[in-house]
Parts: C-alpha cells; structure tokens; sequence
C-alpha cells in the first residue's frame, strides 16, 4: 500500500548495475532535466513539490537551494550528506546499497540544477562497502556519458566523488562535514556565514541529505505538482524510515507520509507489532535526537487525535506531548527496557561524539553522563534529576551546532515523561542495579 | 570626520545607543560603550584572526534585529562574532536569560578545571577567574570526577597545564598567524580534546611566547616566572626597545619586584588584549632594566586586583541589583538549624584579595 | 606498546601510492588536504595502525604540516594511532544495539577472547573495541571489522549471536 518512489523497484534484480537501474526508467530525469530544462525551471519544480530536507531537520529543499548565491567567477557545489549517523537512522545505507543510481541520478540533476560542475557524496568511513558500491556505479554512469564532460550533449559538465569520513557523528552537521571534507577536524561552523554563501572550500555549496537528493529525480520525470499530491499537508512525498528496537519486523520502510504511527507499527507490513508479544512501553520517531514519548502519547496525541507519520503530526503538542519526525530513525521500546539505561547509553553517544569545540556541549554532555551513570549504578540523589534538567536546559540552544540540542532533548524528554523511573532508581539502587531489574508501571505500557 | 555619519549604525545596548561602523560585532560596539555593559569574552581575541564563537561566554539576546527587521533572534547569539545591524536592539547584563546562560557557561568551563588558583600563576590576571567572580554562582553542583592530563614542558619557555586550559584555541591561532610553522594543536575530542604537539615536541619559535600572553587562564605559563611571585605584588611599568627583529614590536610591559624585572609581556589593553606581539627575545632573555626605555607605570584598570589589591564586582543595572538582592535573601531564608539560645550567625564572603 | 611494527621505512608502495594520487586529483588544486581522510585510510590499510612516522608521511604527500595530521587522526575514531590486532572487532554500543541484545555480545567476546574492551588478544590477533552507532540498527546487533583487502573494506556483521561469532572466529578471521 503506498506510493514508493525511491524503493519501488528494490527486491525486484539487483539494481545495482546501470542497465537494470535503466530499464526502469532510470537516468530519464537526467535526460530530462539536461536536455529540456533550465537550472531555475527545477528549483522551481523542487519548489513546487514540498520536499523537506530528510536528514532530520525538514528545511524545504527547494527554498535551501534558492538561496544559493551565485557570484561570478566561484564555483559552486553541491555536498550529499550520507554520513548517516543517527542512532536509530539506517535509510541512506539502504537506498545507497540497494539502487546506488537513484542517489547518482539525483546528484547529476540537482548538481545541474545549482550549477555546481563538481560534486561530492561524503560517506561515512564506516560504510566503506557502500562507498565502493557507490564508486563501481559512478564509474558506470562515466562510462554511459551521464557524467564528466558535454552530458549527454547537453553542454554541462559534471564530475562526482565519493569522499569517505572517518568515523565521527558531528560531521552529519553540515558546516562540520564540510571542515572534514576540507581535511579537517569536524568542527561545525559558525553561522552565518551559512553554506550557500560560503561553504566549502568557502564557495557558495549546498549540502543535502541522500533522501532528498534522490528524490529529485522523480520530481523532474513527475512535477513537482505530482509530488506535493503524495503526503499530507506540508508534509509532502514518501519518507524512508528505518524501523528498530523490539518490533517484529525491522528494517527500512517507504511510506507516504501521513500513514498513521499505529497501522506503521502494529501492521504486518511494517513493523509488525511488539516483539515477543510484549507490550509497547516508549518510542523514539525520528533518530536519538528526539524527545522520547511514553506508549500512551505515540498513536494518539495529548487531544486523542491520531498521531501520523508527518512533521506536523509528530510534533503535535510541542516537546511537552509531542516529538520530531526527525531523520526517521523509529527505535521501538518494550516493556522490559529501562528509560534510565536507555538515557544514559544515548547521552553516553553525544558525550563521545561532542567535537569538544564549544563549552556546554563539551562539558555538559560529559556531565550529563556522568551523573546518568551513576543514577543507573545505583548511586544517584533526588536533586540529581533536576540538575540534569537544568544542565539539559543550560545546553539547548547554546551551542555552537545542533549537536548539544541532540543531547539536552533525550535527558529532558526522558525525565518529563518518565521521572518516577528515575526517582525508583534513586529509591531503590539494590533492586535497581539488579541485572534484567526492570521499573514496570503498566499504567504507561500500550 | 562628520560627514561618514550617515553611514554608522545605530546600535542600542542595554538601553545604551552608540553609532558604530558597519561590521562592527555586537561585543565590539559593547566595547565602545564601555566595560559596564561589555560581555565577556574568553576566546574572542580582537588581534588574532578568526577567534570567538567557542565559549559562548559573551551570549546576548538581540531582541530586534535591525530596524528594517525588528524580529528578535530567537537564540542567544555570540555577541564576538555576530555584527551588528542598523537599529539592532540588544540586550546583555538587563536580561535575565543572558545573565543565566552566563552562569551555566560559567559552571561549565569550571566543572573540569582544577581551581588550584592558590597555586597557578595566572591568578590574579586570570580571564577565567575574573569571569567567575562576576558570573558564576558561587555554589557547586559537580560531583563527578574531574579530567586530568599530565603537565608538560613545550620548549623551554613555557609550560602546559593542560588542566587549566578552557580550549579557547588562542594559542593556536597565535602559531598559525604569528610563525611560519605550526608544530601544536588541539588533539582528540569532546571534553578529552587537548592542546598538545602530539610527538612532545618543542615549540621553538620566535614568537611562542606569545602564547603566554594570549592564555585566558593558567595553562599555558612562562616558566622563567614559574613560582617567583604573585602578580598583585608586582609592580608594572611599560617600557620599550628598539628590537631587531622585524615582526617584533619591542613594546612591553616590565614587571617589577623591588629593583628586579621578574617577567616580561606583551602590553595589554583594557580588555586584556596584547595588539602588538613581542619576540622571545625580548620576552624570556631582556630582564635588565638597561635593555629597556623605561617609559613609566603601566595603567592598571581599577578593578583589576593588581591596582590596589581590591576586586570590586563591575557596576551592573538596576536588574543585576534586583538578582543580587534576591540572592542574598535567599541565603538569608536557609533554615539554619541551631541549638537553643544561639544566635543565627551571619555569613560573610570574603575574597583573600579583597581589602 | 609504541614500539611495536614501527615501519622502518615509510613509503606506499607504487600502486598505493598511484591511488593516493588519483584521490588527490579529486579535489582542486591547493585543495589537496582534503585528501586527507581518504589517504589516511590508504595508510592504515598499508600498516594496520598510524604511527607518527606515517602521519608525517602522509603529512609530505599532502604538503601539510604534521601536526594538521595528528588533530585530524585523533579527532576520528575510525583511525587507530595505537598498534592494533590483525582484526580490530568494533563492537556497535549504542542504544538500538543495546535494545537487541548487544551488551550480552560484548560481554560474550570479553569472555571468549579473554580480553577487556581496549584490549589485545596475547597472540595479537584480535583488538576488541566498542563504537558508536554504526547505521545497523535494524540488524542488531552488529560488528565491523576492517579485512585486509587491498582497498580496505570495512565489513558489518549483522544480526550477531555467540554462535555466529564462534564460527566466524573458527573461519573468517584467522
């Protein structure tokens, strides 16, 4: 059920060599675009279509790139963002692995639509088998005259690299991905000057998560107008979300947005429900990042309305009942799991992955954790509960990057919808710190 | 002069209008008004090149952004580096929320730092002490285990406390701009990254002293001046040289123990700026007052314990009034649990520099 | 431990050095530090762990001094600037991992190569470590481990169980 537009043709051969990519209907938005249309005539078909970034923030992409500068005599670039980080968030890896051209053929169409005639795909250094999936295709688009010079007769010029990372969370950012790009520490950036003014190498540059890209190419062949039909409201489009946790079924999954968060979760298939037949204790819908919500705020919203799978509907009630959709990384929890265990791995991630450059998410994530730690070990104190708030408070929006919201959000979340679970803890550290010690309170499971 | 009036910026301050350049930054034109309303800088530092935007000591709130766009800015934002725009309404020490932020900014760089004050040869001089004193909260909260790392010789001249150190990256913005090799950087990450040349190796430059004076806090100090003095006991006086080396300025600050020149800096201004750096020459090896013009006492701001070994808090608006009192009314309202017949004591805070 | 394979002369060899080359050409020209991530790789694949006379190496091939190096290779985790096993096995720790059993894992690796998370196997065989999040999730819990192939692959092994780390032990990584 469902429109897909990125994954249809997944499962159906391996899409990874070009001709089976093509006898899809692949590389027809490139002809498309280079030969019947200008660079603006696609922006404003971008425009039109209502996509919103999908690497978790949702800026419109069409309005990103409008805002590129373009003076004389600078290249521009444009930078794909597949450094997919986020706990919880494993979209990118699929669709890179599985149909390689989908994300080439939105480089070459966006790169042409921005004017950019050198491009780079920067990829987490993890992934070093995506990044030679990815090398093998682009090595046959050259060879198909899809990329390098005069494309397809068109007169545009366009040559694309795979830059590898290093293993480092922060250079999803994207000022700290273009300082990595540039041979640098990742170390965000401060803003403005944003990218599209100066970016890399200081050039106008426009970095866009691998969904958005790649949902380029059926914007060209479609309209942007087809588009904006799909979805609900000012969420537009189809959303890869990447379901984990314990759930029956996980895995990445295209949905239109707007499909509720109930028939996402318990249908067969999607999640497939629960895992082990247990109940539904917490969930988190859009990567690490975002607030937790308790099981009785997931399907339905603080006023009993169905909760959907849009950025709207998840953030329905603000961060006081409601959440983010984020970068679609859906981490399902059941009733054995532990918030405060939970709580301290995740503020554990943001400590390790602080790039140490500005001093609240440098120190305060490291203290954050600390004291989490000790609440989980056993040795915490009630006042312990409101100073994490507050350092969480004291972080927000004080930093440099998105990096140190990323890590106040889970511990503020966490301790608003379930503070009893911690106060337990505290109450109890012998039972607490027992192995497989569970706080159950079956008023909040579903 | 006048008739590049039209072209300044209207800029108000914690209800302060001042006319600035444009391209001016918001602590820049904070500056021009003067110190009461200028927010704090720990890693700004206006003569090295793209310093600031790290500590986020200076935050402001910008409660209109200019007078085309009156919108305020929803975050704070770092006043060093963000310049200002026609009509820009912003606010420092009047609004509650800066002042806060600042206490928590305040808490943070001090959770790891050592405060071993008694013993580190920056107190006294120290950007991190000062910003405490006038910031902080004067309570802990961290009970946690602090970072540590191992002292360390770079070069014969200087040493490195890496515990003290805030990651303000002076340091190495003052190699990258004031030598022709950069042999130290900032290693590692998040709240373990460090100063270091990674190799132990020395860094042997003409111009590495001025890392010394650039160092907000203790970490990075002149070893020719380890342990002699406390600075509020030396008396300093500004003097130059004609130096023969060519980017160095020979002008310098001599500071004094009765007759003896203990140590030597580069002159700073009222915001604890060096503008014009100085070569290890005249810095480690001209501590005769012969090698020197003696110009004549050096000015010390008043508020600096070097002045008169008093440490006043910095005049602030009627609303940091209105905080203080209630601060003090809270102490005033802990229960204190006495024994029959004693009398509530009262508590006194005092500094051991102050008078 | 630093003393440890020190390569007496650091040098890629022809081929090696040929695709550093090429991945310097990516970028523009006096833009060739950009190269750096990719080429460290190339280095790491060629001696297993960056020691400093590599970095410097890597530091001459990109005209970059040796301290832009040491920032950058410390900064990333995928770099290894202490001598390591033959198989580095990086643990993913991180939350989702965590919600499918990956704390049993690592406790059943501690346990069968006798080593503490940092540790190396006495034969040097293998170094266990635990990372962040690998973008596995859906297929916790999970492990990579970088083979000794000429480009350098980093495999995930996915959806781990103690069975399938006793086989892998027994087959894959000798």
């Amino acid at each position: 059920m469902g429109i897909k537009i990125l994954t249809e043709h997944i499962g159906k051969e391996d899409l990874k060599p070009i001709d089976a990519y093509m006898k899809y209907g692949g590389y027809t938005a490139v002809k498309k675009a280079l030969t019947s249309m200008s660079p603006d005539a696609i922006v404003e078909e971008v425009k039109k279509s209502g996509l919103r970034g999908r690497g978790g923030a949702g800026f419109p992409t069409g309005m990103k790139w409008s805002f590129l500068a373009k003076p004389e005599g600078k290249p521009r670039y444009l930078v794909c963002n597949a450094d997919e980080s986020e706990p919880g968030t494993f979209k990118d890896r699929y669709l890179m692995m599985h149909s390689p051209h989908t994300l080439i053929e939105g480089m070459i169409v966006s790169s042409f639509a921005l004017g950019a005639n050198t491009s780079y795909i920067y990829v987490r250094g993890e992934m070093m088998f995506v990044i030679r999936i990815l090398e093998k295709a682009i090595a046959e688009a050259y060879a198909k005259g899809l990329l390098g010079k005069n494309i397809l007769g068109s007169g545009y010029n366009l040559d694309l690299y795979v830059h590898p990372g290093g293993g480092a969370y922060i250079c999803g950012e994207e000022t700290a991905l273009l300082e990595s790009l540039e041979g640098k520490r990742g170390n965000p950036r401060n803003k403005p000057p944003f990218p599209a003014v100066s970016g890399l190498y200081a050039c106008p540059t426009v970095v866009n998560n691998v969904e958005s890209i790649a949902a380029t190419s059926w914007i060209i062949n479609n309209g942007g107008d087809e588009y904006a039909k799909i979805g609900i409201g000012k969420s537009t489009g189809t959303k890869l979300i990447s379901a984990c946790g314990n759930i029956n079924n996980p895995g990445v999954y295209e949905i239109e947005l707007g499909l509720s968060v109930e028939e996402f979760l318990y249908s067969d298939q999607y999640c497939g429900g629960i895992a082990n037949g247990k109940k539904l204790k917490a969930l988190v819908a859009g990567g690490s990042s975002v607030p937790i919500l308790p099981a009785n705020l997931i399907t339905k919203t603080a006023n009993g309305e169905s909760r959907l799978m849009s950025y709207e509907s998840l953030s329905d009630g603000g961060f006081a009942t409601g959440t983010m959709l984020g970068s679609g990384g859906f981490i399902v929890f059941d009733e054995d799991q532990c918030i405060v265990r939970n709580t301290w791995n995740f503020t554990r991630f943001y400590h390790h992955e602080s790039c140490g450059q500005c001093s609240p998410c440098r120190e305060g994530t490291g203290w954050m954790e600390k004291v989490l730690h000790r609440i989980e070990h056993g040795h915490g104190h009630m006042h312990d509960i409101d100073l994490l708030v507050d350092v969480a408070k004291k972080i927000e929006g004080n930093t440099i990057c998105p990096l140190g919201d990323a890590a106040a959000w889970p511990v503020g979340s966490a301790i608003r919808h379930f503070r009893d679970e911690f106060e337990w803890h505290i109450k109890n550290p012998s039972e607490a710190t027992r192995k497989g010690a569970v706080y159950r309170k079956e008023a909040v499971f579903a | 002069m006048e008739n590049t009036a039209p072209q300044l910026f209207k800029v108000t301050i914690d209800n302060i209008e001042v006319e600035v350049a444009p391209g001016t930054t918001i602590l820049q034109a904070a500056r021009q008004i003067g110190s009461h309303v200028a927010p704090p800088a720990m890693c700004y530092y206006t003569s090295l090149k793209g310093t600031g935007g790290k500590c986020r000591a200076c935050l402001v709130k910008v409660t209109a952004g200019s007078a085309k766009d009156p919108r305020p800015m929803p975050k704070l934002v770092p006043s060093c580096i963000t310049t200002v725009q026609d009509g820009m309404i912003v606010e420092n020490t009047v609004n509650e929320q800066v002042l806060e932020t600042r206490k928590g900014v305040v808490e943070f760089l001090l959770i790891n730092h050592p405060l071993d004050c008694p013993i580190c040869d920056q107190a006294g001089e120290c950007h991190l002490q000062d910003f405490a004193f006038e910031h902080g909260r004067g309570t802990q909260r961290y009970e946690e285990e602090r970072r540590t790392f191992e002292r360390e010789d770079i070069g014969p001249y200087i040493q490195l406390h890496m515990n003290r150190c805030i990651l303000c990256y002076r340091c190495v913005f003052t190699a990258e701009q004031l030598t022709n090799k950069r042999v130290h950087g900032v290693l590692n990450r998040g709240d373990h990254a460090e100063i270091s040349t990674y190799i132990s190796k020395a860094i042997d430059n003409d111009f590495s002293g001025n890392m010394i004076d650039v160092c907000p806090v203790g970490a990075l100090t002149d070893k020719t001046f380890r342990f002699k003095q406390r600075v509020w006991f030396t008396k300093p006086v500004t003097a130059h040289r004609d130096c023969e080396h060519e980017k160095c300025s020979g002008k310098v600050t001599l500071w004094y123990k009765g007759e003896d020149v203990l140590r030597v800096t580069g002159r700073k201004n009222e915001w604890g700026e060096v503008t014009e750096f100085i070569c290890n020459t005249c810095r480690f090896d001209k501590k005769k007052t012969s090698d020197w013009v003696i110009e004549g006492p050096a000015k010390v701001s008043h508020h600096s314990v070097i002045s008169a070994n008093h440490y006043e808090k910095k005049a602030i608006p009627e609303f940091g009034f209105k905080q203080a009192a209630q601060q003090y009314k809270q102490i005033d309202d802990l229960p204190v649990q006495l024994p029959e017949g004693e009398k509530k004591p009262v508590g006194i805070v005092v500094r051991p520099d102050s008078k | 431990m630093t003393e440890v394979n020190t390569p007496e002369k650091v040098e890629f060899s022809p081929e090696t050095l040929k695709k550093a080359q090429e991945i310097i050409a990516r970028y523009p020209e006096g833009r060739q530090k950009s190269a750096l991530l990719p080429v460290l790789h190339l280095a790491q694949n060629e001696w297993n762990w960056l020691s400093a006379p590599v970095m410097d190496y890597v530091a001459g091939l990109l005209s970059i001094q040796p301290i832009e190096v040491y920032e950058v290779a410390t900064f990333y985790t995928m770099f290894q600037i202490e001598p390591v096993g033959k198989y580095v096995l990086e643990v993913c720790r991180t939350g989702p991992c965590c919600l499918r059993g990956a704390e049993n894992i690592i406790d059943y690796l501690e346990n069968k190569l006798g080593t503490k998370v940092g540790g190396t196997t006495t034969d040097g065989l293998f170094t266990l470590k635990t990372v962040e999040c690998l973008a596995a999730c859906g297929f916790a819990p999970v492990l990579q481990v970088r083979l000794k192939k000429e480009d350098g692959n980093y495999i995930y092994y996915e959806n781990l169980t103690p069975e399938k780390i006793d086989n892998l032990i027994a087959t894959e990584w000798v």
